[in-house]
């Protein structure tokens, strides 16, 4: 007795959704802004946990509350565990964040989506003062269109329990070992994006598959990286995506190696547990992240002036040691609590980034510039790791 | 003989479950004068300094805040539709009554995953940002249910003989429902009104489909496992919750138990 | 008194519209059903339509933009692994939980509502309800910390040269027992203390042993409430995706939903959406014919 109601509100409800859609993608770049007026009052920030703290989670780490002070933008952040997490709310509440810190895997989808809009460098001084290695790089600036400023960069590390793993692993190889004596107890990043974890091991391993880039995955080498992962899986003692996970896994045994962040290290050392990190001998994954603005923001000038704060030298320095990352301006490295951060997280080695993949959306087009063959795109990334994860 | 120790036997199985119920909630309790950050068995010491600093913490505080706002509105509009539903379904017989229990348990019943994303997606596709008006929304539309069991159970009990003498001492439909129907569900009412709450106040995944950037409590807890040395926070958050919660369902407990109703049947 | 009052005042107009009404219980009925039925069609179904919807979709592998051009790949990829396989594991597993907790409500709903005194049942429902407003969140995570390798189980079952489940299916299993275990008990204690004592008396004075009256009488009579209740601990477990995460490395539905919308992936998310709702929905035709309905 509902059902003709129901059709003809369906039909209804199609035609709305489909001249809703297609505002979504496409959307014309607004032109550049040449001057910033007044702030607008407010500004929400979506942002990895860590990067805009309001001393909320700690009332002696704030920078946030100076930047509202200055600038009267009163600041509402969000926080979100992984790339596409962050995508995904933006693109779901496409006015509702003003800014974002976008991941390389996360800002090309945000740019070819139209998420996002151009940045004129010259109205944010402290884009002066960033690294010139991390200027122009695919993951922020587009046929020359600068997207946003660089935040900083960090690798995914080896992390051990120094008093039960022995002798210190140099090689991820001791994360995909099913028969080593802490199988069961490894500890892994829970997102798709972890297949090229996987990749880079294989560039080592597999030198007749031709690894270039971990993100340029043809049939044949992702099929192999899918393969490591599904062996992996049974000697995998959690996977983690939450930083309280993989601290209390560590701290109560569940695992004892494992890929991290060095912002986990260091607070599992501050509380005693013994571990340790590095970069492996084969490289490592990593990211690159970048200040971006909402291309339907309405707070356009408080985006500007975040921007420009946030990427400071004495705000920079702030985030990348609370975070336990390299920052990105050059005079920030001066500015440290701890007068070897940047020594500790190579922050002025160009060297040391040579080996780090950053973190980029995978493309069927590869990204290692082969044309003769078809790479997998994000979407089969997915599906592969719901795959690997159901085993 | 028997039923001696049949008596026995529940006795002790009741006292297993409880156990079984109240440990991790216990737990709970410990960690949070637990003195480390990190939760390792046994704890480390005793402390205060989590409360201390939950009572600085603005984030907690306007997260508890939200919550509160979000379930009394969420219970609210419940109340209405829950009471209106149960009255048409008890007193009324019209075409597709049975279809009304259905849509209404509906929501309850389907995943919160696929009640969250069908309400994101038509938000997001219908141009509606997401707040805090939305996540009533969302919250109102799975509690209607829990009012509307209640108050429909206790008016499938309450004889319509009252009503009836109501409408024939002359009174006409408004008045017999506010001087009579409505008495008769009051306390009806109010445990599922007081259940609403409670969901509301604790629902995660729809939540976090329909937030945006709002922040309930639920919603700070999960962000709170996002970051570090945040546990013993989420810790005290919880057993303020469960403190504040014993005195309304002691008294709606009460409230029911007078008249042989329970405050039990969630849904 | 309030219908003299009534009948010596002339009539207003609130007055006539509500005769007017009393002549009409359609109306009224409509009058009723107009705001709950408007706001549940409007707000649920039309969203589960345009989620439905959304499931024909297709979307931009790269920029994730949504293509608008209808088509089933979607459906046909419910098909293809992995999806089967975690449908049923998920399936299984709601099962189980729903067994384990009518087999664990049973004897203390019957406790509550047949053995224990007024008093002694009061507190007994307040202590079944006081967990419900206990955070979900802070609830799974205590059993991470109680199953955890250094946890305190296998801290208490050390002594005994014992070891906990760790994590893993059986701590899903666990935890999702635990969690959905009050919504259990209280339909079903509703339930029980709906039967009439008559009956216990009955079956007694015809010389039923106990456990006779409970397989004749308290189970029959208490079927309907434990099916509502199942309608809860079944669903429930059907689409949770954060307990599994949090105690274990193997998914669900619930995950592979959230990874694919994380992903940004609407169509396929919502495709697979569609498969815990068509089971509700049977589930729930199903538990209507039991009467469970009734006993919500």
């Amino acid at each position: 007795m509902r059902s003709r109601p129901l059709i003809s509100l369906g039909a209804t409800l199609a035609l709305l959704v489909a001249a809703c859609g297609g505002g979504t993608s496409g959307t014309p770049a607004p032109s550049l802004p040449t001057s910033l007026g007044p702030g607008e009052g407010a500004l929400t920030v979506l942002a990895w946990p860590g990067y805009a703290e309001d001393g909320s989670t700690d009332p002696a780490v704030d920078w946030i509350t100076p930047f509202e002070q200055e600038t009267g933008c009163q600041v509402t952040v969000q926080v979100f565990g992984t790339s596409d997490e962050a995508f995904t709310l933006f693109q779901t509440n496409p006015e509702q964040f003003d800014v974002i810190s976008a991941s390389g895997d996360a800002s090309l989808r945000l740019v070819a989506g139209g998420f996002v809009q151009p940045i004129n460098v010259d109205l944010v001084p402290s884009y002066k003062e960033i690294f010139d290695s991390l200027k122009d790089r695919d993951w922020n600036t587009v046929d020359g269109v600068h997207y946003g400023i660089p935040h900083g960069r960090g690798a995914n590390q080896i992390m051990w329990r120094t008093d039960i793993v022995d002798p210190a692993p140099t090689s991820w190889q001791a994360m995909f070992d099913p028969n080593s004596p802490y199988a069961g107890k490894f500890s892994v990043y829970d997102a798709p994006i972890y297949i090229a974890d996987a990749a880079v091991v294989l560039m080592k391993t597999r030198p007749d598959l031709g690894i270039k880039n971990p993100y340029a995955l043809d049939e044949t080498q992702f099929a192999a990286a899918v393969d490591l992962l599904k062996k992996q899986k049974p000697a995998v003692g959690e996977y983690w995506v939450d930083y309280t996970k993989q601290i209390d896994s560590f701290t109560n045994g569940n695992t004892v190696i494992g890929t991290t962040w060095q912002v986990i290290a260091n607070v599992l050392q501050a509380s005693g547990v013994p571990v340790e990190t590095r970069k492996p001998e084969e490289g490592a994954t990593g990211w690159s992240d970048t200040w971006m603005v909402n291309s339907k923001t309405k707070h356009l000038n408080c985006a500007y002036r975040f921007l420009n704060h946030i990427t400071s030298a004495e705000v920079n320095i702030q985030i990348a040691e609370y975070f336990g990352e390299a920052p990105a301006n050059r005079n920030s490295c001066a500015l440290a609590q701890n007068p070897d951060h940047c020594a500790i997280f190579h922050a002025e080695e160009d060297d040391f980034w040579k080996d780090v993949w950053y973190w980029t959306t995978p493309t069927e087009r590869c990204l290692d510039g082969r044309t003769d063959v078809k790479c997998k795109g994000f979407d089969e990334w997915v599906k592969a790791w719901t795959e690997i994860r159901s085993g | 003989m028997t039923a001696r120790l049949v008596r026995i036997g529940l006795r002790l199985a009741t006292a297993a479950i409880l156990a079984f119920i109240y440990l991790p909630i216990g737990l709970i309790f410990v960690y949070a004068f637990n003195a480390g950050t990190t939760p390792s068995w046994p704890p480390v010491g005793f402390t205060l300094a989590w409360f201390g600093e939950a009572l600085r913490n603005t984030g907690l505080q306007q997260a508890f805040a939200t919550s509160v706002a979000a379930a009394l509105l969420a219970t609210a509009i419940a109340l209405v539709l829950g009471t209106l539903a149960a009255i048409a379904v008890a007193r009324y017989r019209f075409f597709g009554r049975e279809a009304v229990s259905f849509v209404v348990i509906f929501p309850i019943a389907l995943p919160g995953i696929v009640t969250g994303m069908a309400l994101s997606t038509t938000f997001a596709q219908t141009g509606i940002p997401l707040g805090f008006f939305t996540i009533v929304v969302g919250h109102a539309t799975f509690c209607i249910v829990l009012v509307y069991n209640n108050a429909l159970a206790r008016l499938r009990r309450t004889s319509r003989s009252l009503e009836e003498a109501s409408a024939d001492l002359g009174a006409d439909s408004w008045t017999t429902f506010r001087r009579v129907t409505l008495p008769a569900m009051r306390s009806a009412i109010l445990a599922g009104g007081l259940l609403a709450f409670a969901l509301s106040f604790d629902e995660v995944i729809v939540t976090i489909f329909t937030a945006g950037g709002v922040k309930t409590l639920p919603i700070w807890i999960f962000q709170s496992f996002r970051l570090a040395n945040q546990v013993p926070l989420v810790n005290v958050a919880g057993v303020v919750a469960i403190l504040l919660s014993v005195l309304p369902v002691y008294l709606a407990s009460r409230i029911t138990a007078d008249t042989g109703e329970i405050t039990g049947a969630r849904g | 008194m309030a219908t003299t009052i009534a009948r010596q005042i002339p009539p207003t107009v609130g007055r006539r519209l509500a005769a007017w009404l009393h002549r009409r219980p359609a109306v009224r009925a409509a009058g009723l059903l107009a705001g709950p039925v408007g706001w549940l069609v409007v707000v649920y179904v039309g969203s589960l339509l345009i989620l439905f919807l959304n499931a024909f979709w297709s979307r931009d592998a790269f920029s994730g933009a949504t293509i608008y051009e209808p088509t089933l790949r979607n459906f046909a990829e419910l098909l293809d692994d992995p999806y089967p396989g975690i449908t049923a594991r998920t399936v299984l597993m709601a099962a189980l939980v729903t067994v384990t907790c009518a087999a664990l409500a049973l004897p203390v709903a019957y406790y509550m509502a047949r053995v224990a005194s007024p008093r002694i049942r009061n507190a007994l429902v307040v202590a079944v309800i006081v967990p419900l407003w206990a955070s979900y969140l802070i609830k799974v995570y205590s059993w991470r910390l109680i199953l955890a390798e250094q946890g305190i189980l296998n801290w208490a079952l050390a002594p005994l040269g014992l070891r906990g489940p760790g994590f893993g299916d059986v701590a899903v299993w666990l935890v999702f027992t635990y969690l959905w275990l009050p919504y259990m008990i209280l339909p079903v204690y509703a339930g029980l203390s709906r039967i009439p004592d008559s009956l216990f008396e009955a079956s007694a004075d015809l010389g039923a042993r106990p456990w006779m009256t409970i397989r004749r009488i308290v189970l029959p009579l208490a079927m309907p409430a434990i099916v509502a209740g199942s309608i809860f601990t079944f669903s429930l477990t059907l689409g949770d995706y954060i307990a599994p995460a949090t105690v274990s490395t193997t998914i669900f539905i619930g995950n592979a939903i959230f990874s694919n919308f994380g992903a940004g992936n609407f169509p396929l998310a919502a495709a697979l959406s569609l498969v815990p709702l068509v089971i509700v929905l049977l589930y729930l035709l199903v538990a209507r014919r039991l009467g469970a309905f009734e006993a919500l």
